[in-house]
């Protein structure tokens, strides 16, 4: 059984931990330093507000270990807030969060509450998925990492090695097929150690 | 509309384990954003100081909220009189990212309150019990908090509004399908409302505690009664050490449940807000909009 990680820090950490259950994972969530003791096959980092969570991952000192942990090829997916904290660039010269991932993220790229929007977009190797967009960033240049997703003409998913982002909030709505998607690059990773 | 119904009780979902604090300035609100403040409740006055200056209180000059709303990268909440939905129209040509219609300030309707189905933006709305809770869900609002007492620094009310509505749920929860049409009918709220309670042993969107909450203790208390996020008015900038105190409030609603750290965060906070007891005021702000 896979075993995955949630940040739960601030945000809609619940939401991903029932997605997961209903695809047949674990979850445990990841509140401090003691809570990453435990081996884990993947990582997820959830939508809330980035300037939140950064900081408590700052200050709770998880932000090396965790930054050790995906840099030696933990499988880690990150929505909305968790793409903005691992992206290396933030666009506005605010200083990066885990900084990991080859993209430049534009936060509130759509600005404020009223610009939040609900729409259908393909996803790369999954076809049609709806997305949810609440205050969104999106990733206005990559320097790398793959595109997996674009609406309107702009990035909103992107993979690098075993790091995934999406702009969007699959874990807002009914289908799973982005989760999905995260845990088979987790079992990859974890039967390529395996060999 | 429904579709912005739930992108709006979406946006309440990001907030959750968060901390949502009263800002008069954009100086607070720096500080506030700076402590790890997962939204911002943009305010003329404190609770504790409309409390103190009594007379009419009313939605904040549009420009003093702009102003925060330039300085900060997170959401932006402000104040409407309940049933004053012009204040709200206002509130939302400005962009607010949600309203909060308050029983804090003076209310604009002693019967109705604003139809939040007619906005695009959300509205979180006060409630002491359950029946409060739903009712104010049928009219619009994307998110629910306590009442409790503003401006108090004492927590007993939230505490008492959170214990109402947690223990209301399970009552409904524990129910037979067939006695929901009669419960329905008492707390004067559509049967689906009360379906859901039942399905779900929770409300249909997030409820956070607001109203007396001053310390790290505090708002500990709240989450582990069932809260999802904390409301803190005049506890922050009307104590001895803002940035210290917001930013450790901070921290104890993401590890509410340990005590150690809570004890870490609990030492040297400086003064905490002096706050009266529910006994020794004339005002009581939850009596307004049922």
């Amino acid at each position: 059984m896979m075993k995955i990680g949630v940040l739960a820090l601030q945000g809609a950490f619940i939401e991903h931990e029932k997605m997961l259950a209903s695809l047949g994972a674990e979850s445990f969530e990841i509140r401090q330093l003691k809570d990453i003791d435990q081996p884990m096959d993947g990582l997820i980092i959830p939508g809330g507000e980035s300037t939140v969570q950064g900081k408590l991952l700052r200050e709770l000192g998880l932000m090396e270990p965790l930054r050790g942990l995906i840099s030696g090829g933990l499988p880690v997916f990150g929505t909305c807030a968790g793409l903005i904290l691992l992206a290396k660039s933030i666009d506005g010269g605010e200083a990066p969060h885990l900084a990991v991932m080859d993209i430049t993220a534009k936060r509130n790229a759509y600005g404020r509450q009223l610009g939040s929007f609900a729409a259908n977009g393909v996803f790369k190797g999954i076809g049609s998925v709806p997305m949810t967009f609440i205050r969104a960033p999106y990733i206005s240049s990559t320097q790398g990492a793959e595109i997996l997703a674009e609406v309107g003409g702009k990035a909103v998913a992107a993979r690098q090695g075993n790091m995934l982002v999406t702009a969007f909030h699959p874990e807002l709505t009914e289908d799973t097929s982005v989760h999905s998607y995260f845990l088979d690059m987790a079992a990859a990773a974890r039967e390529s150690a395996a060999v | 509309m429904s579709d912005r119904l739930e992108l709006n009780k979406n946006l309440a979902q990001m907030l959750k384990g968060g901390v949502i604090m009263d800002v008069t300035t954009p100086e607070q609100a720096r500080i506030a954003e700076a402590a790890g403040a997962c939204a911002v409740m943009a305010l003329e006055r404190i609770p504790a100081d409309i409390r103190a200056a009594g007379g009419v209180s009313r939605m904040s000059d549009p420009k003093m909220i702009k102003g925060i709303q330039e300085v900060v990268s997170i959401p932006v909440m402000a104040k409407c009189r309940i049933g004053h939905f012009a204040e709200a129209q206002i509130l939302q040509a400005i962009e607010i990212d949600y309203i909060d219609e308050s029983e804090v300030l003076s209310p604009a309707d002693d019967k109705y309150h604003i139809d939040k189905t007619k906005f695009d933006v959300p509205f979180v709305c006060g409630a002491k019990d359950l029946g409060e809770a739903l009712r104010r869900i049928n009219e619009g609002a994307s998110m629910i908090r306590t009442k409790g007492e503003p401006g108090t620094g004492d927590v007993v009310q939230a505490v008492r509004h959170m214990r109402m509505m947690q223990s209301e749920i399970r009552r409904i929860g524990s129910m037979a399908e067939d006695e929901l049409y009669e419960t329905a009918k008492s707390l004067a709220v559509p049967f689906e409302l009360v379906k859901y309670v039942h399905d779900n042993k929770k409300l249909p969107v997030v409820n956070f505690a607001a109203g007396g909450v001053a310390t790290p203790a505090d708002a500990a208390l709240m989450m582990q009664l069932g809260a999802e996020g904390v409301f803190v008015g005049s506890g922050i900038f009307k104590s001895g050490n803002p940035e210290k105190r917001a930013a450790a409030i901070v921290k104890a609603v993401t590890n509410f449940t340990d005590a150690k750290l809570l004890a870490e965060l609990s030492e040297d906070l400086g003064e905490a807000m002096v706050g009266i007891n529910e006994q020794e005021i004339a005002l009581l702000m939850a009596e307004r909009g049922k």
